[in-house]
């Protein structure tokens, strides 16, 4: 059966990660190719690089980063932010990531899903949704709204309708990011989680809140997340991502152990 | 040198980047004599079975695929390209190269995990490859290995002597063949990490007989 898959995060403006990460007798990596390096003889399974960079002029850089970490890991790997066109995905695919992954872009123009799993596949189409809490309404059943420009901006779109609505239109996957819990380290949103997984037919991607090892565990068991995207907790050294997985198998959950 | 089959079926890049790492040079080419001049030759390939038989046809590497395997020259299928080796699949309802009897078919929508909970489609991910016997391709990797997938349709030999591994996913189903000098996997190699690129590094040293 399936592995459930451990995800590093690493964000990256022009070219270097944002956060110096220190681990391994506190060396400061700031290099998202020697990162990505760090990660794959870790045993991550897949890795996702968020763009920040903020002018476009400057996004020859990330597709050369792009280009240098595809000479490096042979793990898929997926490059978001910043993408708003299928010709943006046709340049990250062609320099190795195996997925895009579009959040704003895709709620502002929702053809460009299905335009881009037209031209390179659905695996190859992530779709990712910020979600807040809301007061459940007329307009919002869930309780969960989808919020774009980084949770600046509410959409008035229902999480679990526009999760289902990507699908529809060719989305391979979905990264769901909760807004509440991001940054909190008190664990994911579980029944955001589980509301989404088990309500579409593609993989759920947890994100947002990742404090302790328990936390990753939860969202299996419980979310049922078919991956768990992780940041700080093994960017700063908390936990390896082996260590992560040798407690995952022991708690009986499928994980990757060799590689 | 190693001849990549390109018949407008997916990234191909990455397949050479992983044989590049491995020291092995390769060139991506649609014509049929630079496949018949090679050592050895991948076919790889992503998207829908009847496109790329119409492509394959159209650019007529269907017959220098058929050539390059009556030559005995070692041949890897992946993915896709694994599929196309079967008679027939039912993505298009595709008549394939039929190198392999038998046939491809889409994963039921009723699979379920053990709990009852319904598996999605496509199988994509890690998943183990359990070999049913010994092959050069498989010298040295650990048979826990796990390789990543992505395929909602899978091949069906009808000979089991063709398969060489199977892997379970709600159902169990062939994710290696092997007959002669052709080996093709489901999974993808080039993305599998290690264990994926010791297998393209057997492919790259494989004399083409199966020992069986």
């Amino acid at each position: 059966m399936l592995s459930k898959r451990i995800i590093p995060c690493l964000d990256v403006r022009d070219g270097k990660l944002t956060k110096g990460i220190k681990f391994k007798g506190n060396v400061d990596i700031g290099d998202p190719v020697e990162m990505a390096a760090f990660y794959y003889d870790e045993g991550a399974d897949e890795l996702v690089f968020y763009d920040i960079t903020a002018s476009y002029e400057r996004r020859e850089i990330m597709i050369e980063t792009v280009r240098r970490v595809a000479e490096r890991i042979f793990i898929p790997f997926s490059v978001g932010g910043g993408i708003r066109t299928v010709e943006d995905m046709r340049l990250v695919l062609l320099a190795g990531a195996e997925k895009v992954s579009i959040n704003s872009a895709a709620v502002r123009d929702p053809d460009l899903i299905a335009k881009g799993a037209s031209a390179f596949g659905s695996q190859a189409i992530v779709l990712g949704m910020d979600v807040k809490s809301v007061k459940p309404s007329e307009r919002i059943p869930t309780g969960y709204e989808i919020v774009i420009d980084g949770g600046r901006t509410f959409t008035g779109l229902d999480a679990l309708a526009w999760a289902k609505e990507g699908e529809r239109l060719g989305a391979g996957e979905i990264c769901l990011n909760s807004i509440d819990a991001d940054g909190t380290q008190k664990g994911y949103e579980l029944n955001l989680t589980k509301l989404i997984a088990t309500h579409v037919n593609i993989p759920v991607i947890a994100s947002g809140g990742a404090g302790s090892i328990h936390h990753i565990y939860d969202v299996f068991a419980e979310g049922l997340a078919d991956a768990a995207l992780v940041a700080s907790i093994t960017h700063y050294g908390t936990h390896t991502v082996k260590q992560i997985k040798s407690y995952l198998h022991e708690k009986g959950i499928k994980v990757r152990m060799r590689w | 040198m190693i001849a990549i089959i390109d018949y407008r079926a997916g990234n191909l890049t990455s397949v050479q980047r992983a044989l590049a790492f491995l020291g092995q040079d390769s060139v991506i080419t649609s014509s049929p004599g630079e496949i018949l001049a090679a050592d050895r030759v991948i076919f790889p390939g992503v998207g829908a079975a009847g496109t790329a038989m119409f492509d394959l046809k159209r650019l007529n590497l269907d017959t220098a695929l058929l050539e390059a395997y009556g030559q005995g020259k070692p041949i890897l299928g992946i993915c896709l390209g694994t599929q196309i080796v079967l008679e027939r699949s039912e993505e298009n309802q595709t008549r394939c190269l039929g190198i392999i009897k038998g046939e491809v078919l889409r994963f039921p929508e009723s699979i379920c995990e053990q709990e009852g909970r319904r598996l999605k489609i496509p199988h994509m991910g890690w998943n183990r490859v359990n070999l049913i016997r010994e092959h050069p391709l498989f010298s040295g990797i650990d048979p826990q290995s796990e390789f990543y997938f992505v395929h909602s349709y899978y091949p069906a030999p009808k000979e089991k002597r063709d398969v060489l591994g199977e892997t379970f996913y709600g159902i169990s189903f062939a994710s290696v063949l092997a007959l002669e000098n052709l080996a093709a996997v489901q999974f993808h190699p080039e993305k599998s990490g290690r264990p994926g690129l010791r297998l393209l590094g057997n492919f790259c040293m494989w004399d083409g007989k199966d020992h069986a």
